[in-house]
């Protein structure tokens, strides 16, 4: 058996994992990351690629905006292009219960500096004379952003591997045990790994080594259907959005659409299945229709979707285990960990190396499980009676 | 009593359908096409004065024979034509028939749902003129239309010839029938041709009429390139000892035998394995074609056979069907049409190889060459993508990261291709380069299909 030691290992290749392995190894930490499969290829490699400001967690603005921050200069930081584009994000109401959850929504985004403009439905006439004249009121956030989920979690590796990250790919970790020493991380095929300081950044397989140390979530394995159409001549700037939650949708500037549905559908981490249901495609064809009819006459070739850990009060556990010393958790980022990956393996790097970060990361604690969680609105709605 | 589903309305859909209302069942039988009788056995468009039997030659009599059957069938059953199947999820066929979208339940799901062709990509390969070779029987069959005037046909498939006579009846002028495999392999391939010799017979008699016509027929070809500005003019092929051919032409059929369609297969739950004589990903299935509980796959969908292995594998799975229903079959039947299967499947195992998947020509194509149409990524995207660090080594994440195979066919045009470039590239056997998962919409639906919230 092969041993090797390090300062932190991470286990978890996704965006989580692959961001704090660069921001550690940029604060002179000899890391290890271990990935279970190819670095990127679970919901880190799937998911809609939406950079989205409005709406969020109104505790969770201070991590969006700082990961916003490095968003903003990725292609600097990690030196590869990833179709990072700031075409913003349009909220679409349909009723005045729908126009005063907009207007809450961008009271919060505006007490965090951002700038929200308000859109009534002669402005939307103008602005996007396609969409369809149903909604009766709409805010736009020009700092929103997208960019390729497919192509970021491997560039952002290689740059961690630049920096002299070892990242072993294949290598599933089946074992985690502290001693005096530190930790020591066993992996399928044998090898072993001990170090001062853990990430938990897997994913939805994340609570599984929450466990070992007597802590515990409730999550849930799911992902929501994805969709995306042939190409069709270039008209959808910004990322648009029901704010029911039935539809969000952008176009590349290659001309597909690609759009998101929901309700969120079970996925199963076992055999790495995430199927969507063809219900689901319909309805979420009917949704885009009912914004842009335009589109009609557009055909849907592919669907995915991708298996992600949902926690009930849709929020992430992110920050240092409270039953033991050493071990960070980062997982559970309930459909919204693309945007704010930079910033949580900035914070975690700060955390591990510093020993605190000035972004206020209390809400996260996993500590929350210890009573029971209030259910969010929106995991009851958005969800299939997971 | 059972409800009975079957896909497909050609030889081998409307011989199974036959043989259960036989047996007093009531079958729904669904088809993507405008008129009965599939691929081989397409009729022309209604109201177009086409010689059919000139045109089948040979098999007139089994095309006339096969409509004729069906239109005995027809007021026996639900026969939905052009109703595409597009997704299967539990005992549900999701369907799009006149723009809308609806659902089919089933206990028994036969599927037939044929082949199309197999193509490989080269230097010009998607300038305008250059056609499948079944796209090319097609445009004849379907609308009487010739590709163009001055054709080659170019590949490595028994087809080739058949469809340059069928072109050649039509007046199309044959420049050349060159076939990428040696002469060799087709001798040594002969042994098992001789198990179908009437087949056979048929196959050397295409070729020998192409060659008293004065048509070139090469073997062990090395295709080069299509040039042409806009449209096909010319294509440039390497002969056997290496000297390069030019043969002017207005027009290309490109075939590389078939490919069974397999994703409604695998979406209701067939087992997929890797075939090295196809070079393929190809349904499990047993003799009888019982691939899944309650699911049954026939024709060319579950082995590339021809027409007649076709008809004879939907009569055996409706067996396989009505024996699993609990009901009693004619064995000696049974084991006669086994037997005819078998010989007739084992022929094909020689054409396959007789006419063989260039591999080292693919794998060897420049970095230039258009590999995905639909999302126009070249070979040379998905080396390089292949060869930076932490690059994909697998068909699905090379689709990932390079859009190949994402497009509007969702690699139902690329993916042999793409399957032998990432061998090559990753250094792996064909099969370790993995396979792309079919996903449902098989086929690119409209959204407004979808209609209105029920
Ligand atoms: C379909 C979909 C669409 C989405 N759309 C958006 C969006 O538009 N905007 C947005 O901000 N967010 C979006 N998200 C959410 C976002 O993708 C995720 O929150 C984020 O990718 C989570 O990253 P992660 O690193 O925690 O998880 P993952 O990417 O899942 O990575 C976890 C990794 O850990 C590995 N692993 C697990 N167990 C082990 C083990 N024992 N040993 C070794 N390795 C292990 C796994 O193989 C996996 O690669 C979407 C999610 C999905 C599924
Ligand atoms: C383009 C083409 C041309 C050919 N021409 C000849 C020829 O001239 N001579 C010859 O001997 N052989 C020809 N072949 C070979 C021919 O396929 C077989 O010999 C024979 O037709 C196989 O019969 P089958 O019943 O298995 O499938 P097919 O005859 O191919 O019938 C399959 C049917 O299934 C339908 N189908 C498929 N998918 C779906 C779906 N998702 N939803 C609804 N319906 C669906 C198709 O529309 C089709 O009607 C050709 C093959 C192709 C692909």
């Amino acid at each position: 058996m092969s041993r090797h030691t390090a300062d932190v290992v991470i286990v978890g290749g996704g965006l989580i994992g692959v961001w704090t392995a660069f921001f550690l190894a940029r604060r002179k930490q000899r890391v290890v990351l271990i990935e279970k499969g190819v670095v990127g290829a679970q919901s880190s490699g799937t998911n809609f690629g939406n950079l989205r400001l409005q709406g969020r967690f109104p505790g969770q603005y201070p991590l969006s905006l700082r990961s916003q921050a490095l968003w903003e200069e990725i292609e600097a930081l990690i030196g590869e292009d990833c179709e990072f584009a700031q075409t913003g994000h349009l909220y679409l109401a349909y009723d005045d219960e729908e126009r005063a959850k907009l207007e809450g929504y961008a009271q919060v985004s505006e007490s965090h500096g951002l700038t929200i403009e308000r859109l009534g439905p002669s402005d939307l006439r103008k602005r996007w004379p396609w969409l369809s004249e149903q909604a009766v009121a709409a805010t736009f956030s020009a700092r929103d952003a997208t960019a390729n989920p497919r192509l970021v979690t491997p560039a952002v590796a290689r740059a961690a591997r630049a920096l002299g990250v070892t990242i072993i790919e294949n290598a599933c970790v089946t074992d985690v045990e502290r001693s005096s020493g530190g930790f020591s991380v066993k992996t399928a095929d044998g090898a072993h790994w001990s170090s001062s300081a853990l990430v938990n950044a897997a994913g939805a397989w994340a609570v599984a080594i929450a466990e070992r140390f007597g802590e515990t979530a409730p999550i849930i394995p799911a992902g929501p259907p994805q969709f995306v159409t042939e190409p069709f001549p270039y008209l959808v700037e910004p990322s648009i959005q029901s704010v029911d939650g039935s539809v969000i949708f952008r176009q590349i500037p290659r001309g597909n659409i690609i759009l998101a549905g929901y309700p969120r559908t079970a996925a199963d981490p076992v055999n790495h299945r995430a199927p969507v249901p063809p219900a689901k495609t319909l309805a979420a064809m009917r949704a885009l229709a009912r914004v842009a009819p335009i589109l009609a006459q557009c055909h849907v070739i592919r669907v995915w979707s991708g298996i992600e850990g949902y926690l009930p009060d849709m929020i992430p556990v992110i920050g240092p285990s409270l039953t033991m010393p050493g071990l960070f958790h980062a997982f559970g980022f309930c459909g919204h960990g693309f945007q704010i990956g930079p910033g949580v393996g900035l914070c975690l790097s700060e955390m591990i190396v510093e020993g605190a970060t000035s972004t206020p990361l209390e809400p996260f604690s996993i500590g929350r499980f210890r009573e029971s969680v209030a259910v969010s609105e929106k995991f009851r709605k958005e969800f299939d009676g997971a | 009593m059972a409800e009975i589903v079957v896909v497909g309305a050609g030889p081998a859909g409307i011989n199974a359908t036959e043989r259960l209302c036989a047996h007093g069942h009531r079958v729904v039988l669904v088809d993507e096409g405008r008129q009965a009788g599939g691929q081989g056995y397409r009729r022309p468009s209604p109201g177009l004065d086409l010689d059919m039997a000139a045109l089948m030659g040979t098999e007139a009599g089994k095309y006339e024979a096969l409509h004729a059957r069906f239109a005995r069938l027809l007021p026996l059953i639900d026969y939905r034509p052009q109703t595409l199947v597009w997704a299967v999820e539990d005992n549900m066929l999701h369907v799009v028939q006149a723009g809308v979208a609806s659902t089919l339940r089933f206990d028994v799901l036969v599927l037939a749902t044929g082949a199309m062709d197999k193509v490989a990509p080269f230097p010009g390969w998607t300038l305008p003129g250059v056609f499948t070779l079944g796209g090319a029987q097609v445009a004849l069959k379907d609308q009487g239309c010739l590709i163009g005037r001055r054709v080659a046909f170019l590949g490595s498939s028994p087809l080739l010839a058949l469809a340059a006579a069928q072109y050649r009846k039509l007046g199309c002028e044959i420049v050349a029938i060159a076939d990428t495999t040696p002469f060799a392999s087709k001798l040594a391939a002969l042994p098992a041709l001789a198990q179908s010799p009437r087949t056979l017979w048929r196959g050397l008699s295409y070729l020998a009429g192409a060659m008293l016509a004065g048509v070139p027929v090469l073997h062990g070809v090395t295709p080069v390139e299509v040039v042409g500005d806009g449209h096909v003019e010319a294509l440039i092929l390497r002969d056997r000892r290496g000297r390069e051919r030019h043969f002017s032409c207005d027009a290309i059929a490109l075939g590389y035998g078939l490919k069974p369609e397999t994703q409604l297969a695998e979406l209701a739950g067939a087992t997929l394995r890797f075939d090295e004589a196809f070079r393929l990903w190809l349904p499990q299935c047993d003799a009888d074609g019982r691939a899944a509980p309650g699911l049954y796959l026939a024709g060319d969908g579950a082995a590339i056979g021809g027409a007649d292995a076709a008809e004879a594998s939907g009569g055996l799975v409706a067996m396989a069907v009505l024996a699993d229903l609990g009901e009693s079959v004619d064995e000696r039947a049974r084991l006669e049409l086994r037997r005819r299967l078998a010989r007739l499947r084992g022929f094909q195992k020689g054409l396959a190889k007789a006419f063989t998947w260039p591999v080292a020509q693919i794998r060897a194509l420049p970095d230039e060459v258009m590999l995905c149409r639909c999302e126009e990524v070249r070979i040379g995207e998905v080396r390089q993508a292949m060869a930076q660090q932490l690059g994909p080594v697998e068909i699905n994440r090379v689709k990932a990261m390079t859009r190949c195979g994402m497009g509007r066919c969702q690699g139902r045009v690329c993916g042999p291709a793409l399957q032998e470039i990432v061998a090559g590239a990753a250094g792996v056997a064909g099969e370790q380069a993995g396979r792309l998962r079919a996903q449902a919409p098989v086929k690119p639906i409209a959204l407004c299909v979808a209609g209105e919230a029920p």
